[in-house]
């Protein structure tokens, strides 16, 4: 017991004084580093290991998203088109539609392409899914069909960002000012 | 009734604490001790709840949607322990201790260690302080931001809720006369009354937000598409209306307990008055 109460205070400690300089939500220590297994947009199983090596920055949406998808990849597009050369390119954004039924890999293919070359569409069955969403707390449910079979997805609308090990390091919310998200991925990308 | 995130210290206390406790009504009922069915259904209905809350589906809904999230604190700071407290299982669960254990040499002196903490804790200043301060902070945005993120801060979340709300219960329903060791009546009744104002300031505050709050479900997705300020309100009413109705309930019995000892001091006046 006090081993724990002792493990909390250090935790509770360095998460007090660690990096006050980040302008986005500080998740080091907080979340779990990259896992995945899913399919990816020309239809192969893709797991977090090939990503490795650049900074990765993790949303999940669907493409029939009316609003919080594109205003946040675009938002994201627009951050990065503001960084650097060099750090652009060291910048991925992972899309992961939790829509499979209607997001297939042709769609989503087509669908991230429009937002530029760094943006990859991922998706795949509900266990795979289920597993990590869960891994990041986040969830998503649909809302109820319409006549014309349209319905609603809730989703996470958060921008997970992992360092080039893929370790959790920072979390983006819509709310967050552009020159904040644009100062915190080039130091998040100086740092590899 | 599967949890959706296994955990072996919910599941193991919650298994415990029902085994003990059978075993003990076993053994009392063998000496032909009787335990009064409605303490022992308050006590199992305790359990039950903190067990539901915490490892059921309901889990789930209770890290995606703060309305639900804080039906489960309610559970686990209010009305489970208060059940259990209310049941006074000491006595019941002592008896179903393996013999072994009972008689272990070791509890002396834990105890010893123990009581320090255990009165401070129980100081009638420190517990309605902690009671109404572990609600507050659990509930500042950003410990809660990353308590709903971090596996390892939503247990130390959920276990200090429970802890507390044992704690606190238990100095309230402690069933020892103030005579027998048990904190006077009118203080107890001034604690329940003294975490009302708080909760209710609170849970207003969040009832009359006009933003949100706590984002977390925001930024995390919720279980169901659900209006993030109706999901506010009703978060809200649940921190204020049913969590200061406990104390309510409390007070009555409080009472109920005073004028029980009214009444057995009566019985033996009269007693004495005739020879």
């Amino acid at each position: 017991m006090r081993r724990c109460i002792m493990a909390l205070f250090v935790t509770l400690w360095i998460a007090g004084c660690s990096d006050p300089d980040w302008q986005t939500k500080d998740i080091s220590g907080l979340m779990p580093s990259l896992a995945f297994e899913l399919i990816d947009e020309n239809g192969n199983t893709v797991s977090a290991d090939q990503f490795l090596g650049k900074t990765t920055l993790l949303f999940f949406g669907f493409t029939h998203c009316p609003d919080v998808c594109p205003t946040t990849l675009s938002r994201l597009d627009a951050a990065t088109q503001r960084m650097d050369e060099t750090a652009r390119d060291e910048i991925q954004v992972l899309f992961v539609s939790v829509d499979p039924r209607r997001d297939d890999a042709e769609t989503l293919d087509s669908y991230t392409d429009a937002f530029g070359p760094q943006f990859v569409g991922l998706t795949g069955d509900k266990a795979a899914l289920d597993k990590l969403t869960r891994r990041y707390r986040v969830t998503y449910g649909y809302g109820e069909e319409d006549s014309e079979g349209n319905y609603d997805v809730s989703h996470s609308s958060a921008v997970f960002a992992f360092n080039a090990q893929g370790e959790a390091r920072l979390l983006i919310r819509d709310s967050d000012p552009m020159e904040a998200v644009v100062a915190d991925l080039e130091r998040l990308t100086g740092e590899a | 009734m599967l949890p959706w995130e296994f955990s072996l210290a919910w599941s193991g206390a919650c298994l415990l604490a029902i085994v003990l406790y059978l075993r003990g009504l076993r053994q009392r009922r063998r000496r032909g001790e009787a335990t009064g069915a409605g303490r022992v259904l308050a006590y199992l209905l305790g359990v039950a709840t903190i067990y539901g809350v915490t490892q059921t589906h309901y889990d789930y809904l209770a890290q995606y949607m703060f309305f639900t999230h804080r039906a489960q604190h309610l559970v686990l700071h209010h009305a489970g322990p208060f059940l259990i407290a209310l049941a006074a299982p000491l006595p019941v669960l002592a008896d179903g201790l393996p013999i072994r254990i009972r008689h272990f040499s070791g509890w002396r002196p834990i105890a010893r260690l123990l009581r320090p903490v255990y009165r401070t804790l129980q100081h009638p200043l420190i517990a309605p302080v902690l009671f109404v301060g572990l609600i507050y902070f659990w509930l500042v945005p950003e410990v809660h931001f990353d308590a709903m993120l971090s596996t390892d801060l939503y247990q130390v979340m959920n276990w200090s809720m429970a802890l507390d709300g044992l704690l606190f219960w238990w100095l309230i329903l402690d069933r020892r006369t103030p005579q027998q060791g048990g904190l006077g009546y009118g203080k107890r009744i001034a604690i329940l009354l003294a975490v009302i104002p708080p909760q209710i300031v609170l849970g207003a505050y969040i009832v009359f937000s006009k933003n949100v709050i706590f984002d977390v479900y925001e930024v995390c997705g919720r279980a169901w598409p659900l209006d993030p300020l109706t999901d506010q309100l009703l978060g809200g009413l649940l921190t204020w209306v049913p969590a200061t109705m406990m104390s309510a309930i409390g007070v009555l019995i409080i009472l109920s307990f005073l004028f029980r000892d009214a009444r057995k001091e009566d019985a033996a006046d009269v007693s004495h008055a005739t020879p």
